[in-house]
């Protein structure tokens, strides 16, 4: 007895390992947090605890001093690190790509390393790091400028700047890489009637090298953005899940897990995760039709 | 046995199979060996989620109740602390996949214990009340829930107590009742050792605030809200403890370190830190592992003020959507882990686990000499201080309460924010979310 199925039916059956999972893992929580986001529940007691509420947990978020707070370290957090990470991976794509040649791989590969690291190694690793008397990021200053121990884990205004480092280290490899491919595909041919026209390597770098590889930096900042907004991992684990000192380093991200987590709170975190999800679109629409217009223009 | 001897007599000769049924074959036989003999014991599995110490503690009990009870299997299920407290938040929501008895430390009782998803212990079908006066009396009646019933039993406690560095102390001519005369003679002494021996009084301000904030509160009232529903912190006992710590911050004596950071640990081993606040169970803590070169240098005494208060702490309670077969069963299994005097001694005795059961208090244990604390009899001090400990209802928002008085703190401590607006802002937030 053979078994055959239709052939109506094969794209179907082809696609749906994908399907059953992306419904599961994807949809169902996505329209879980859509009604959780009008109900009140007390998680401990079950799921039949729940409550409509309407637009109460909406109202509660917006009101929240700690959704405010945590809004602002975030965006602190998205400019310190996003604006820095393309500002320096772009010349150094430039340098890798013109000095480097078929050993490009190689630097481009060390730069990469940290984006594929342990989150958790290197939150451990940076907490070493940034330990106030015993760490090595202390001792450098000290040495250099003589200044005293910064207590970077628990001063406020240290914490932030502590938590961009370690992103930016993070990411700056992977943008470094994009921007890198982007360059391969601008052709040769273009430098080389630049440099007979007289252009020299700042003129080159700004008539041709950076409006060919203007789709690959909308592609990178829209990325930043969204990772940005979503920032997490770091800061979670280089401060134990609470977000530090006056809570300065807990993200949007964070303190939506932490409502719902720590403080029990799923109704008022789902609409928190829309709110998000509607200031993340926005910035990318923005992103998106500030880079459209200039093509328009140019 | 048998089922791993019919997988091998089922398996066809090799040569004549492809590699991918090969390999299939080995797979399913390998899994039929696995979980086999299981399957075909069909015996009731209970089960007890746990936390790390917590864990170790139940399988020891474990061990010997599989022999009293052949007709059940017991596992416990262990992760980490977090973990394990988000995990049963999850488990309680769903009502899926809910052990028998779940452990619960104390800071996170009172969101458990306020919402409905633990069972009812005074229920006549339990009788849990008719066991309450074999505990210290704080630790049974921090287990209620609103309406008044126990919905978990206490197992161990961590009485708090002041330690400190004798030698530092001496070398700065003072002695333990210059630091636990009041608040205020524990900042001025600690004012002195930092003058003469460097070292600094405290890790960090916070347990110093904590404290105050704590023995200051109502007995039978909460810590940050009181009975009535009405936030309390703007209240006196906020107002004295950021005062302290505000001095304290502002004449260097807290050396800004979290507990459990390495620099924490560091310093304790270093001499560098004179005393710590914390729970009886810190001795062994410091002995086994944070600080074991400093043994004989601590001693410990009554918190200032002869301050009463618990560090921490285990419950063990009953999932109200478990499998209801098995109930009898997990709560007796509860009341060995809470109620049998010698394994409560042998925890104690292999974990620090202090046991909150008034029984075990009174074994010659608690006599002994304790040898990190240079010989002093230090479980006398933990036993009185465990009878005297105040009741102190827990808030659904304990939680982000301390977590936003502390941030509030902490703008008083870094940017000189003045302390009533700290703590109008602190009050303004915990309102905001009070009832959610």
């Amino acid at each position: 007895m053979s078994f055959r199925i239709p052939s109506r039916w094969a794209p179907y059956l082809l696609v749906s390992p994908f399907l059953i999972l992306f419904a599961v893992f994807g949809l169902f929580p996505l329209l879980f947090s859509a009604w959780l986001a009008f109900q009140s529940w007390e998680p401990t007691s079950g799921i039949e605890a729940m409550q409509f509420v309407g637009f109460d947990n909406f109202v509660f978020a917006l009101t929240d001093g700690w959704f405010w707070k945590s809004l602002r370290n975030t965006l602190w957090l998205a400019v310190a690190t996003g604006v820095p990470q393309h500002l320096v991976a772009i010349p150094l794509a430039v340098f890798l790509h013109r000095s480097f040649g078929r050993w490009r791989g190689l630097f481009s590969g060390a730069y990469f390393l940290p984006y594929i690291t342990s989150t958790v190694a290197i939150a451990m690793l940076f907490g070493s790091l940034f330990s106030t008397d015993y760490g090595l990021v202390n001792q450098a200053l000290h040495a250099m400028f003589g200044t005293d121990n910064i207590n970077w884990m628990r001063s406020p205004d240290a914490i932030k700047p502590a938590v961009a480092i370690i992103v930016f280290w993070r990411y700056v490899g992977f943008n470094l890489v994009l921007y890198l491919a982007a360059l391969q595909t601008i052709p040769n041919d273009l430098y080389q009637a630049a440099k007979l026209d007289g252009a020299g390597a700042w003129q080159q770098f700004l008539r041709i090298t950076l409006p060919g590889i203007k789709p690959m930096i909308l592609f990178g900042v829209t990325l930043s953005i969204i990772g940005g907004l979503q920032l997490f991992e770091e800061p979670f684990i280089l401060t134990n899940g609470k977000g530090g000192a006056d809570q300065a380093a807990m993200t949007v991200a964070m303190y939506l897990y932490r409502l719902a987590f720590d403080f029990s709170d799923f109704g008022g975190a789902s609409a928190l995760a829309w709110i998000m999800f509607g200031i993340i679109a926005l910035l990318t629409w923005l992103t998106n039709k500030a880079f459209a217009d200039k093509q328009v223009q140019r | 046995m048998h089922n791993r001897e019919s997988a091998f007599k089922t398996m066809p000769d090799p040569e004549s199979l492809p590699r991918r049924h090969l390999l299939a074959a080995a797979v399913g036989g390998a899994l039929q060996v696995t979980y086999g003999p299981a399957l075909a014991a069909e015996k009731p599995l209970l089960t007890v989620a746990a936390f790390p110490l917590v864990d170790v503690i139940a399988k020891d009990l474990l061990k010997g109740w599989s022999q009293r009870h052949p007709e059940v299997r017991a596992q416990v299920i262990s992760r980490q602390y977090d973990d394990h407290h988000t995990a049963m938040t999850t488990a309680l929501s769903t009502s899926g996949h809910l052990p028998d008895v779940i452990a619960l430390e104390t800071s996170y009782l009172g969101r458990f214990s306020l919402g409905s998803g633990l069972e009812d212990l005074s229920a006549p079908a339990f009788g849990a009340e008719r066991f309450k006066d074999r505990f210290v009396p704080f630790a049974i009646e921090t287990a209620r829930n609103r309406q008044g019933a126990l919905v978990a039993m206490p197992s161990d406690i961590g009485p708090g107590s002041l330690f400190y560095r004798v030698d530092l102390l001496a070398q700065a001519g003072l002695n333990e009742a210059d630091l636990t005369r009041s608040w205020e003679s524990y900042v001025e002494a600690g004012a002195q050792l930092k003058a003469r021996t460097g070292a600094y009084l405290i890790g960090d301000v916070r347990l110093l605030k904590d404290i105050i904030v704590r023995a200051g509160t109502p007995p039978g009232e909460g810590q940050f809200v009181d009975n009535q529903g009405r936030a309390q912190i703007t209240s006196a006992r906020f107002v004295r403890a950021f005062e302290l710590a505000k001095k304290v911050r502002q004449q260097g004596l807290d050396a800004r370190v979290e507990v459990w950071q390495n620099d924490w640990a560091e310093m304790l081993k270093r001499g560098r830190l004179a005393t710590e606040m914390s729970g009886c169970w810190m001795a062994g803590q410091m002995a086994n592992w944070v600080a074991p070169g400093t043994a004989g240098k601590w001693r410990v005494a009554q918190l200032p003020e002869n301050a009463y208060c618990s560090y921490g702490g285990t419950y063990y309670a009953i999932p109200r959507r478990s499998a209801p077969e098995r109930k009898q069963l997990a709560w007796q299994l509860i009341q060995e882990l809470t109620m049998d005097r010698q394994r409560q001694l042998d925890a104690f005795r292999s974990q620090d686990a202090f046991p909150a059961l008034l029984a075990s208090q009174d074994d010659t244990f608690f006599d002994q000499p304790v040898p990190f604390l240079g010989g002093q009899h230090a479980r006398q001090l933990w036993r009185d201080a465990a009878r005297r400990i105040p009741v102190v209802k827990m808030h659904k928002q304990h939680k982000f309460a301390d977590e936003v008085i502390n941030a509030e703190l902490d703008n008083v401590l870094e940017y000189g924010k003045a302390i009533p607006k700290a703590l109008e802002d602190a009050q303004a937030l915990v309102v905001h979310r009070a009832n959610r």
